[in-house]
């Protein structure tokens, strides 16, 4: 049965008429076009599907689309929009945090909502927070570094604004 | 003028903007207003023979377009490579769970998993067979009934010298029997594609591959269709590490769009499905012997590989040949007796994994060095010091070592790190319950393929009508950052900046056969293909600018980013204006390379064998909780000679991410197949490191100047994973004075092996079996 659902995703206002048992990985990559958003698992084991949702990381494999009503969804295509890297993107970039690519729009946003949190965090912090996020490729060894470097260039460019 | 010289070769990967932004498009998102879904019946009985299939019911089902069995197709319905035996969908006999039997074609995914339970068959369950030295006993159930030889899939033999005379000789002599354990790719992207039939009756299949080309023809034959009927694009993959080396999807998609007039096909296994129909690292079991002299010298090498291929052929048997290559490891070994053999059972799909098989006989291999240095009171390293390979030398196998080999070098780099300097105090100071050991393990890798098969690339780079540079792939790039070298190659040669170039990913209508991606050979072999197009390309730019620029001839004029400028002026000419001058058919080049091969190896075993090799020696420390028999790896060191590193950045994630896998494969991967069932069946219970399993490792390069490669380097994508279980293995030994021989090392066999059990008991079991 079909049902409106509205929210707001990369800053704009969008509604779709879907079931809204639907998961919402599905609906964001179908019906949206946002294929940036990765399945990998399916079953909330690898991150590949993290989307911001009100600010929290959230696995849109394990959301409903009738879940996203009212909400505010960021998914990789809204962490920089059209316009410049974001920091996080810019770090796993220059420090060689991507091979594959697959696990990296959710690794990214998965930093971003991170550092919101805790802005300052030691190796080891990064460590278990990026740690619901699998990546075959890396070691993890230059995603933890990107991270850690964004975290700094963050600090550094809010202590000047 | 130095100063227009960048050095194009290093910088960021090339790739990484769209990664990270989320706009590059992979094979499984594909999407379009109108498409239909492809899925598969998979049989869940190990082994059975196939009565009839009931579609009826499913086809009624809503939203269903059609239900497909073998009836449908017009070939014969056979994949293979080197034997064509694999149905695309099942005819006769099931012979694992992951077999096809029907194929529907559904308007939405929910439909089609509605209509997949609606799917049923009549069949008569056959008995199986789920170990290979089992599987060739007499009497054991056959799975192919018309294979002369039982199941022996394969058998490779190579005998060098006197090896019992040999042994006879020695003063030491260890052995042992080792097993590994059946390893999942656990890529991110799962397999995907996208198939349509276009308005010119071409079947166009966009696919996550590592083999665009070779994929062509295994569907053109098993679909009965002219190959030119067939077009295959292989954009970026999301990982594949040789589990796309080869047909997963790409022929029950391609079956589906032959049944859709036209309207586009996506299949996209999910997790389950991938697990449960893709091909995995062989299971082996190895039988070693390694006998030495006081002095350390290795004398006779004895053993026996049997790997468990799984139901069908595909590369198997090409995997253990490659182990048998590799059985000596890295040493010189005049006396050896080496005897693979590849044996099919009911299990799942073996396949091609980083490694091809090397990681298997290295395990064994470098365990057993280490009880030979510890039955002569040897160091570790100072035994492999002792026997190392240097170019000359012959190999285990007997192939003359002409090309760089830094082996040597590695070794005396580890012995010279801190952590092997230090690690006796370093043990003394482990906290309360812990124990920590120090363990190495080194390796040899082959570049390339074998001698009988052509090592092959051609490629081609052309100046677009805009005065921009467009690099034609011939070689998928599954995340491996090939496609980003080759623009720096060619950036390299032409002198212009990569980041203003375009890379053209693989498709067969450019007809640029060049081989798989894998073998360790996609920036050697095609970055020297990439070399020679270049610099065609750059001669025929340089003749026009020295026609319109009217100066004497190729000499005074030189390339700068964008434009050709006459030496030691101002003047100029943009690349753009360049491109004018040439038509359009003139304006690219093609360059072609065939990687070094030795004929006369085809007598030392099937398929000759390499003659390039890359190397590499490894350290890890480890830290292992008496009480919970988890073991953490701390530290480790790989010190590789693959040849120049040509980007810093991207060899060393080959490097660390081989590490990754070779942990998890030592520590925690294991695919239990049980009976043929598999019990593995998800990410939630096939368990893979995360970023808190895998430690900060340190990579060193020791860089001999490869003479053949391209600006020196040799191939670094999969030689540093076989360093990793035995470096582990080795580790533990020396922590807690035991060895674990059936690997992974999980904490139920850590505390097992505390005990006093571990060793005994798995030994004696695979002695049993």
């Amino acid at each position: 049965m079909k049902q409106k659902i509205s929210f707001v995703l990369n800053d704009s206002p969008v509604a779709v008429e879907t079931d809204p048992g639907r998961r919402a990985v599905d609906v964001l990559r179908e019906d949206l076009g946002l294929t940036g958003t990765k399945e990998g698992c399916g079953e909330g084991e690898c991150g590949a599907c993290s989307v911001l949702v009100d600010n929290v990381v959230k696995l849109s494999c394990l959301m409903t689309a009738g879940q996203l009503e009212g909400k505010r969804v960021v998914t990789i295509e809204g962490i920089a929009g059209d316009g410049e890297l974001h920091p996080v993107q810019r770090s796993f970039v220059e420090l060689g945090a991507v091979q594959c690519g697959f696990c990296t729009p959710g690794m990214v946003v998965t930093a971003v909502g991170f550092l919101e949190v805790n802005p300052a965090p030691t190796r080891d912090e990064i460590r278990v927070a990026m740690s619901g996020n699998v990546c075959r490729c890396t070691g993890y060894q230059k995603i933890i570094d990107a991270v850690e470097d964004a975290a700094e260039k963050m600090r550094a460019g809010s202590s000047r604004g | 003028m130095k100063e227009d010289k960048g050095n194009f070769l290093d910088g960021p990967r090339l790739d990484a903007v769209s990664k990270v932004r989320g706009r590059e498009r992979y094979a499984a998102d594909e999407y379009s207003e109108e498409f239909l879904w492809a899925g598969a019946k998979r049989a869940l009985v190990p082994h059975a023979r196939l009565f009839a299939v009931h579609a009826s019911r499913a086809g009624a089902h809503p939203g269903i377009v059609r239900v497909l069995t073998f009836r449908d197709i017009d070939g014969p319905n056979r994949l293979g490579i080197v034997r064509n035996h694999q149905p695309v969908l099942v005819d006769k006999v099931i012979r694992h769970v992951g077999d096809p039997v029907a194929l529907v074609v559904a308007r939405s995914r929910e439909a089609l998993l509605g209509a997949l339970d609606l799917v049923t068959f009549d069949y008569e369950p056959l008995p199986g067979v789920f170990d290979p030295e089992e599987a060739l006993k007499e009497g054991a159930p056959r799975v192919h009934e018309d294979n002369e030889e039982g199941n022996l899939m394969r058998a490779v033999r190579v005998r060098r010298g006197d090896p019992d005379g040999a042994f006879r000789g020695c003063d030491v002599v260890a052995e042992g029997v080792f097993e590994t354990s059946r390893q999942e790719h656990a890529y991110l992207e799962t397999e995907a594609g996208w198939a349509r039939v276009d308005e010119n009756g071409v079947l166009v299949v966009v696919v996550s591959t590592q083999t665009p080309y070779r994929d062509r023809k295994e569907m053109a034959h098993a679909l009965g269709l002219g190959t030119d009927r067939v077009r295959v694009i292989a954009p970026y993959l999301g990982g594949a590490f040789g589990g796309k080396d080869g047909i997963t999807v790409q022929c029950l998609l391609g079956l589906a769009a032959l049944h859709t007039d036209g309207v586009p096909v996506k299949m996209w296994w999910d997790r389950r499905e991938s697990f449960l129909a893709g091909v995995k690292r062989l299971p082996a079991r190895m039988y070693y012997r390694l006998g030495a002299k006081t002095d350390g010298t290795f004398q006779a090498l004895s053993c026996r590989l049997y790997f468990d291929a799984g139901p069908y052929a595909g590369l198997t048997g090409e995997i253990m040949a490659m182990g048998v290559e590799h059985a000596g490891s890295a040493y010189r070994i005049p006396n050896v007796n080496i005897e693979g053999y590849c044996v099919y059972t009911n299990n799942a799909l073996g396949g091609p994994f980083r490694g091809f098989g090397v990681p298997q006989s290295t395990a064994g291999m470098e365990q057993v060095v280490n009880m030979v240095a510890g039955k002569l009171g040897m160091d570790p390293l100072e035994v492999r010091r002792v026997n190392a390979l240097k170019t000359g030398d012959r190999n285990c196998v007997g192939v003359e070592l002409r090309h760089s080999t830094g082996f040597s070098e590695c070794v005396d780099r580890l012995v010279e790190h801190r952590f092997w300097k230090d690690r006796e105090a370093w043990k003394a100071s482990a906290p309360s319950w812990k124990k920590r050991g120090c363990g190495v393990g080194c390796m040899a890798h082959g570049m390339g393929y074998p001698a009988l098969i052509p090592d092959e690339a051609n490629a081609r780079v052309e100046l677009t009508e805009n005065g921009t540079i467009r690099v034609y792939s011939g070689v998928s790039d599954m995340g491996q950052g090939n496609a980003g070298t080759y623009l720096r190659i060619a950036g390299e040669i032409l002198n212009q900046d990569p980041a203003t170039m375009e890379i053209i990913q693989p498709d067969t209508d450019h007809d640029l056969p060049s081989g798989t991606s894998s073998a360790s050979r996609t920036t050697y072999t095609f970055g020297n293909a990439v070399i020679e197009a270049a610099g065609g390309l750059k001669g025929i730019i340089l003749r026009a600018g020295v026609r319109s620029l009217g100066v004497g001839g190729v000499d005074s004029v030189e390339l700068v980013p964008g434009a050709v400028r006459v030496k030691g002026s101002a003047r100029q000419m943009a690349l753009r204006d360049v491109a004018a001058l040439i038509d359009a058919g003139g304006r690219s080049c093609t360059g072609y390379f065939r990687t070094p091969h030795d004929e006369s190896t085809l007598n030392i075993m099937y398929l000759g064998t390499h003659v390039l090799y890359s190397y590499g020696a490894h350290l890890a420390r480890i830290e292992v909780d008496t009480l919970t028999g988890r073991i953490d790896v701390v530290d480790y060191v790989a010190v590789t000679d693959a040849g120049r590193v040509l980007n810093r950045s991207v060899y060393d994630q080959q490097v660390q991410g081989s590490i990754a896998q070779g942990i998890g494969w030592a520590l925690m991967e294991d695919y239990i197949v049980k009976g043929g069932r598999h019990e593995t069946g998800d990410m939630a219970t096939y368990i893979v490191p995360t970023s808190v399993d895998v430690p900060d490792m340190t990579s060193v390069a020791v860089e001999p100047d490869e003479a053949t490669g391209p600006f020196g380097m040799k191939g670094i994508g999969e030689v540093v994973i076989s360093g990793c279980l035995p470096a582990i293995a080795n580790a533990f030994h020396d922590a807690c004075g035991a060895r674990i021989t059936r690997a992974p090392f999980t904490p139920e066999r850590v505390l097992s092996a505390l005990a006093g059990e571990g060793e005994k008991s798995e030994t004696e079991d695979i002695l049993c079996s």
